[in-house]
C-alpha cells in the first residue's frame, strides 16, 4: 500500500478512480487511514457510501473485502467456519487407508488450514492491507455489533483449534449505515463518523461527467438539474447520485442526446421507484425540465 | 501537538487545552462527548494541520459527532467557540414543559409520606379505571406509583438464526461435529430450530394541546416499555413536529427520564399536524426500517384540522410497512364515543386495533395487545 500523505492527496487519488469526494469526506477518509480507525458513513441511500470503500480500495490498489450485514448474521458467517463435509470425508479416507492411526493425530489433521472456510472479516485480517467494507451495519443485530466491536478494537481473532490470528497491518475498515436503527454508541466511539449529503449541482454534474464520459455535456447537465429539482419535490424516495447515473445511462442507451418531456417520461423508471413519486413527477415534468 | 508553534483558527495560541475546552463546550451543548472521543479528536487534529480552521472542523466533526442531528449543534458550538468569544458558551435549552409542571405537582403529592399508606385497595381499584385526565395532583402521584405494577411484555418474531433444540430440523453442523468426536462413527442426531427475537415496537405520542392531559401518562407508559426492551422500542412525540425521545426514556428513573424527554420536545401542547408529522416520521425513520415489521402504536385523538386525506394516505403507507398498527385513542374509552371525526374516519380502514387509553386499566390492555402482536 502506498501511504497517503494528506487529505488532498487522497482526494486526488479517489478522483483518479472516478470518485469525487468533497473536502470533508476526503479529510475524514485521510484521518481514517492515518489513525487506523474504522470509518462510519451515514447518509441518504445512493449518496456513495458503499462506492467510497470500493474507490479507496482501487485508489490504494488493495483488495476490497465486503461483508453484507443482515438480520440474524452471526460470527460464523462473518469470521470463519469449518468445512464439515470435507472433514468427514477426510476422516473416512484416513480410516480406510491406515488401520492404526493415532486418534490425536487424526483429530489434529482435521482442523487443518485446508478445512477452514475464511469469511470476510477473517480474510480481511489475514490479507491485510486490504479494505474491509461492512455494509449496512444497521441491519445486523446488537450481538453482532458487539462482536464486530471486539474485532475492530484489536484487529485479531482467536480460532480455538488454530490459535490467534492478528492482522500485521490493520485493514482499512469502512462501515455504512442507513440509520434504520441506531448503531451502538460503543461501536460509534471506535469509529470516525461522517454524514454524506447529496452533492451540489456542479459537483454532481462533474460526477456524471467523470463516470460517464461518453455522455454529452448537455445531457449530463439536464439530467442532473432535473434530479436535483426532484429532490425538492418531497418524494417518498428522493433519487440519489446512483439514480442520476442510472438515468443518464438509460437515456444514453436509448440514444437520447437531450432530455425532453417524451424521453423523460419513458425513462422515469430509472430514477423513481414508487408509483406515487412517478405520478407526482409526471405532473410537473415541464417545470422540472425547464432550464 | 504542543502549544508552541501552532496557531488557532482565530489567530491566537491553540494548545490541546483549547481543543479540550471546545470538546467540553460540545458536551455542555448536549453531544455525547466522552474522554476517548476527545483523545481521538486530539489525535485527529495532530494528524492534520492544526493551524487550519477547516482541518480542526472536520477532525472534530468526525471524532465528536455521532449522528446527523449532532452536526447542526456542532456547527453552532464551533462557530461560537472559535470566533474567540468564549465568555458565554452555548446555552443549554431551558426546560419549560407541561410534563415538567405535572411532575412538580406529582412530587409535591408524594412528598406527603402518609399518603401512600392511606390509599386503600379499593381506591387503587377505582384509580385503575379513572380517566387520567380528571385526576387531582395527589391521585396523579398515586397513579405514577401504580404504573410500577404494569408489566410490559415484548412482542417477538421468529429469528433468522437457528438454535439447538430437541425438535425441528436436523442440524448437520452439530451432528457432524458429534460424529467427528467419535472418529466418524454415527452419533446422536442434533436438531435445531429458529429461535425468537424481540420485535421492534414504535410508539408515537401525540403531544398537541388536545392530548395534553394524557401526554404525561402516555410517556410514562412508553418509559416502561423502553425499560423493558431498550434496544427494540422507539418512542417519538408528534405534534407540530416529530421528536425522538427514546434516548431520554432509556434513563432508568422515570421522573428523571420524563424530565429529560420534556427538555427535548419543543412543541408541547401546540397544534396538531398529524398527517404531515406522520409523513416526516415515515420519510425519515419509518420507511428506512424503523417501522418495518414493527408493532406501531399511535397515541392520538386523531384530531386533524383541515384535510384528513394526507393522514389517511400516511396510515396506508404505515400499514404497508408495519407488522401491526395499533391506534390508542383516549376518547375511545368514554361512553358515547363514536369514531366520526374526520381524522379517525380516515385512519380506521388501516388499523389492526383501535384501543382505549384513558386509564391505567386500559394501558394494561394496550400492553397486552402489543405483547400478543
Amino acid at each position: 500500500m502506498n501511504a497517503v500523505g494528506s487529505a488532498g492527496e487522497l482526494a486526488g487519488r479517489l478522483r483518479a478512480t472516478g470518485y469525487l469526494a468533497g473536502e470533508g469526506l476526503a479529510t475524514v477518509g485521510y484521518l481514517a487511514l492515518a489513525l487506523h480507525r474504522p470509518l462510519l458513513l451515514e447518509g441518504e441511500p445512493g449518496t456513495g457510501k458503499t462506492s467510497l470503500a470500493a474507490a479507496i480500495a482501487e485508489a490504494l490498489d488493495l483488495d476490497l473485502i465486503r461483508l453484507q450485514c443482515y438480520e440474524g448474521i452471526d460470527a460464523s458467517q462473518a469470521l470463519y467456519d469449518w468445512d464439515f463435509p470435507r472433514q468427514i470425508l477426510h476422516l473416512r479416507t484416513v480410516e480406510a487407508t491406515t488401520s492404526d492411526a493415532a486418534v490425536e493425530e487424526v483429530e489434529k489433521s482435521l482442523f487443518d488450514e485446508r478445512f477452514l472456510l475464511s469469511r470476510p472479516v477473517l480474510r480481511a485480517l489475514r490479507e491485510s492491507p486490504a479494505v474491509l467494507l461492512v455494509d449496512e451495519i444497521d441491519r445486523a443485530d446488537d450481538e453482532f455489533e458487539a462482536f464486530l466491536l471486539e474485532v475492530l478494537s484489536t484487529y485479531e481473532v482467536t480460532i480455538p483449534e488454530l490459535g490467534t490470528i492478528t492482522a500485521e497491518v490493520p485493514p482499512i475498515v469502512v462501515l455504512t449505515s442507513n440509520r434504520t436503527r441506531e448503531v451502538h454508541d460503543a461501536l460509534k466511539r471506535r469509529c470516525l463518523y461522517h454524514w454524506i449529503d447529496h452533492p451540489g449541482l456542479a459537483r454532481e454534474i462533474e460526477i456524471v461527467r467523470t463516470r460517464l464520459p461518453e455522455v454529452s455535456e448537455r445531457l449530463a447537465e439536464q439530467v442532473t438539474r432535473s434530479v436535483q429539482r426532484m429532490r425538492d419535490l418531497d418524494l417518498l424516495k428522493p433519487p440519489g447520485v446512483a439514480e442520476t447515473l442510472d438515468w443518464t445511462r438509460a437515456l444514453d442507451a436509448l440514444g437520447a442526446d437531450v432530455l425532453d418531456v417524451e424521453t423523460a417520461a419513458a425513462t422515469l423508471g430509472a430514477v423513481l421507484k414508487y408509483r406515487e413519486d412517478t405520478d407526482r413527477v409526471r405532473e410537473s415534468l415541464d417545470r422540472l425540465l425547464a432550464s | 501537538m504542543t502549544a508552541t508553534g501552532s496557531s488557532a483558527p482565530g489567530g491566537g495560541a491553540m494548545p490541546d487545552l483549547a481543543l479540550a475546552g471546545f470538546a467540553a463546550a460540545l458536551r455542555y451543548a448536549g453531544l455525547g462527548v466522552t474522554a476517548d472521543r476527545v483523545q481521538l479528536f486530539l489525535q485527529a487534529v495532530a494528524a492534520l494541520d492544526p493551524t487550519l480552521t477547516a482541518d480542526v472542523y472536520w477532525a472534530g466533526r468526525a471524532a465528536l459527532c455521532s449522528g446527523p442531528d449532532d452536526t447542526a449543534r456542532y456547527d453552532e458550538v464551533f462557530a461560537a467557540w472559535f470566533s474567540g468569544d468564549r465568555s458565554h458558551g452555548v446555552a443549554r435549552r431551558t426546560p419549560q414543559t407541561s410534563v415538567q409542571a405535572a411532575l412538580d405537582e406529582a412530587a409535591e403529592g408524594s412528598g406527603d409520606g402518609d399518603r401512600t399508606l392511606k390509599v386503600s385497595a379499593s381506591t387503587t381499584e377505582v384509580l385503575r379505571h379513572r380517566d387520567v385526565a380528571e385526576l387531582s395532583a395527589a391521585d396523579r402521584a398515586e397513579l405514577a406509583r401504580l404504573f410500577g405494577t404494569l408489566r410490559p411484555k415484548v412482542p417477538v418474531r421468529r429469528a433468522t438464526r437457528q438454535r439447538p433444540s430437541h425438535r425441528g430440523d436436523i442440524d448437520p453442523r452439530r451432528t457432524l461435529r458429534a460424529q467427528l468426536r467419535q472418529v466418524g462413527e454415527p452419533a446422536r442426531v442434533h436438531y435445531r430450530r429458529r429461535g425468537v427475537r424481540p420485535r421492534r415496537v414504535v410508539v408515537l405520542i401525540d403531544v398537541s394541546g388536545s392530548m395534553r392531559p394524557y401526554a404525561d401518562s402516555l410517556l410514562r407508559l412508553a418509559h416502561m416499555m423502553v425499560q423493558q426492551a431498550p434496544r427494540t422500542v422507539e418512542v417519538f412525540t408528534i405534534g407540530t413536529r416529530l421528536t425522538r425521545v427514546t434516548p431520554a426514556l432509556r434513563r432508568r428513573d422515570p421522573e428523571f427520564a420524563l424530565r429529560l424527554a420534556g427538555d427535548v420536545v419543543p412543541d408541547w401542547s401546540g397544534g396538531t399536524r398529524l398527517g404531515e408529522v406522520l409523513k416526516v416520521f415515515l420519510d425519515r425513520w419509518g420507511q428506512r426500517g424503523t417501522a418495518r415489521r414493527a408493532v406501531v402504536v399511535v397515541c392520538s385523538d386523531g384530531w386533524e384540522r383541515g384535510d384528513a386525506s394526507l393522514l389517511g394516505a400516511q396510515l396506508q403507507r404505515l400499514a404497508g410497512l408495519a407488522h401491526r398498527v395499533v391506534w390508542l385513542n383516549p376518547h375511545r374509552g368514554k361512553r358515547g364515543y363514536e369514531p366520526v371525526q374526520a381524522g379517525i374516519v380516515a385512519v380506521l380502514p388501516h388499523l389492526d386495533d383501535l384501543v382505549a387509553g384513558h386509564s391505567l386499566a386500559s394501558f394494561a390492555e394496550l400492553l397486552e395487545v402489543v405483547a400478543d402482536a
